[in-house]
């Protein structure tokens, strides 16, 4: 039986929306995009990258609108443009802290060139929207499996790096002296970050990846003692947010991204409350 | 006693102007160094060049009769007072075991999590810092960190410990039973140290022999024959007086640094 109206049977719910085809694709590739981004944010968060990972989506920006104008897959065009944003940037600097000028100068370059492209394409301005905002609801099967692959690769990456990436993010100097390229090991990480923020835009957009890509992440950096809890916190709060998100929003008119971006915030403001009455209670005592 | 570090008339550049030339020195397995001189004279240069960071720009040096190799596993290194992030929840153990499998490739498999789990308590225990093990980082004082810090170096078992500036940022209290710490382990353990300080004074007890860098040169010896009026104004090329009190302390007048070794 198929009805589009909330029923309390949460199991009868899911197997209405497993009915469509673009709740399936949806739910495969935001859960693939909420694993990929919940494990490389942690890294993002510990790095203090947020500003960087912000920065790149926007030149995923321009190079989805550019997709767009030359009627290619616009996710081909994010993954060109934030690879290469992802390189400039860690050429530009090598300290995190001393970047942001540098990076707000291309991202404001790169949001300019996207206005421009879009400006050119004369079809819907729903792309511009959908890029901006994310439109997962209309994530087609091929680009489910272009998401799966890049996540896999996105995934096996980190493994490989992991021991080295933590502790060139933990303990740079030391990181360095035992033997670890921490120049290279940043490289690499900024190419891992924007093929994570490719995918991700297809999920929250340009504008909102910071709920995937740093919010999560963000609320496990402050609940985990081990880093290997702090990315499966992070994995868990992105997926959820993202599945959450995703079954609400097939019941009520208003966008995904939007309920994604609400759950995190709500968590994180949650924990920081939490934070907040026990430091209280220790000043009282 | 084997020589551990041994320096052959080496020197350092940097951008082709010359911090320091013609160090020549060796230091034998558990000695206890104390690396001194003023704030930008290059003893953090030494200090990368052991490790492999840095190139000299002339002379040679070998450790433990092998070439510098960069990653040595036989060093551990203890750099200048790092910013911990005071939020980070993570607990200080977990800092410990980067010194041990941080640099290998790959996740580490369930055995090797034991393993660093056992080790690191262990060098926890060695410093005397166990009770901070699962405390996060950002909440212990500056002179457990400091401890933490260590625990890290002597996780590998290194057979040489560079300390840079371990005593800055402690009281003279906590600073003195730092080094007397530092000082024990490497004599257990057979460990040679090198130790940058700006104040020799809390080192005078465990020092075996210091390394004084200044004015672009680099003297090594006996303290008594490094700290004097007359070795110390040959270095300087200028007039400097050193003082005993009754107690032995030295302060050394006359350098720009000498409020620093004046107490």
């Amino acid at each position: 039986m198929l009805s589009n109206s909330f029923s309390w049977n949460i199991w009868l719910d899911i197997t209405n929306i497993w009915q469509y085809s673009f709740m399936r694709n949806a739910f495969e590739a935001g859960t693939i995009v909420a694993i990929v981004a919940g494990i490389v944010g942690y890294f993002v968060v510990l790095r203090k990258l947020s500003f960087a990972a912000h920065a790149l989506s926007h030149v995923g920006f321009a190079g989805a609108a550019g997709a767009v104008l030359i009627s290619i897959n616009p996710l081909v065009g994010l993954l060109i443009f934030t690879s290469g944003g992802g390189l400039a940037m860690s050429a530009l600097g090598r300290k995190a802290n001393n970047r942001d000028v540098q990076i707000g100068i291309v991202l404001a370059f790169m949001l300019g060139l996207g206005v421009l492209f879009i400006s050119l394409y004369k079809g819907y301005a729903t792309e511009a929207y959908s890029i901006l905002f994310g439109e997962i609801l209309g994530i087609s099967s091929s680009n489910v499996i272009f998401t799966f692959i890049i996540g896999i690769l996105v995934i096996l990456s980190i493994g490989v790096i992991y021991r080295k990436l933590l502790f060139a993010s933990m303990d740079e100097d030391v990181a360095e002296a035992k033997g670890i390229s921490t120049l290279k090991i940043g490289l690499l990480f900024m190419v891992i970050l924007a093929f994570a923020t490719a995918i991700a835009v297809q999920v929250v957009g340009v504008l909102l990846i910071f709920a995937l890509m740093v919010t999560p992440a963000a609320i496990a950096q402050r609940i985990a003692n081990k880093p290997s809890e702090g990315i499966a916190i992070s994995v868990i709060i992105a997926v959820i947010a993202t599945w959450v998100g995703l079954f609400v929003a097939y019941y009520l008119p208003y966008p995904v991204s939007f309920f994604i971006v609400s759950i995190v915030f709500g968590l994180y403001l949650i924990v920081r409350l939490i934070e907040f009455y026990k430091l209280r209670k220790q000043l009282v005592i | 006693m084997e020589n551990v570090i041994v320096a052959n008339n080496l020197s350092a550049k940097y951008n082709s102007k010359i911090i320091w030339q013609n160090a020549s020195f060796e230091i034998k397995s558990g000695e206890f160094i104390g690396l001194l001189g003023p704030n930008g004279a290059g003893k953090t240069t030494l200090f990368r060049i052991l490790l492999g960071l840095n190139s000299p720009s002339s002379g040679d040096v070998t450790i433990l009769n092998k070439k510098v190799l960069k990653g040595n596993q036989n060093i551990g290194y203890v750099p200048q007072r790092r910013i911990v992030d005071v939020e980070s929840k993570l607990f200080s153990i977990e800092y410990v075991k980067l010194g041990l499998s941080g640099h290998k490739w790959g996740l580490p498999t369930p055995k090797e999590l034991q393993i660093e789990e056992k080790q690191a308590l262990a060098a926890l225990k060695l410093v005397d810092a166990d009770e901070f093990a699962y405390r996060p980082i950002g909440e212990l004082s500056g002179g457990e960190q400091q401890k933490v810090f260590l625990a890290q170096a002597l996780i590998g078992k290194p057979k040489i410990l560079l300390l840079d500036e371990p005593l800055s940022n402690l009281d003279i209290k906590r600073g003195n039973q730092l080094i007397k710490l530092i000082s024990s382990i490497a004599r257990k353990e057979n460990i040679a140290v090198m130790l940058i300080a700006h104040d020799i004074n809390p080192l005078l007890p465990y020092l075996d022999r210091i390394i004084y860098i200044a004015n672009h040169k680099v003297a090594s010896g006996e303290i008594n024959n490094i700290i004097t009026s007359q070795s110390l104004s040959k270095l300087y090329n200028s007039p400097v007086e050193v003082i005993k009190d009754s107690k032995g302390r030295i302060a050394v007048l006359g350098t720009e640094e000498a409020h620093h070794h004046a107490q």
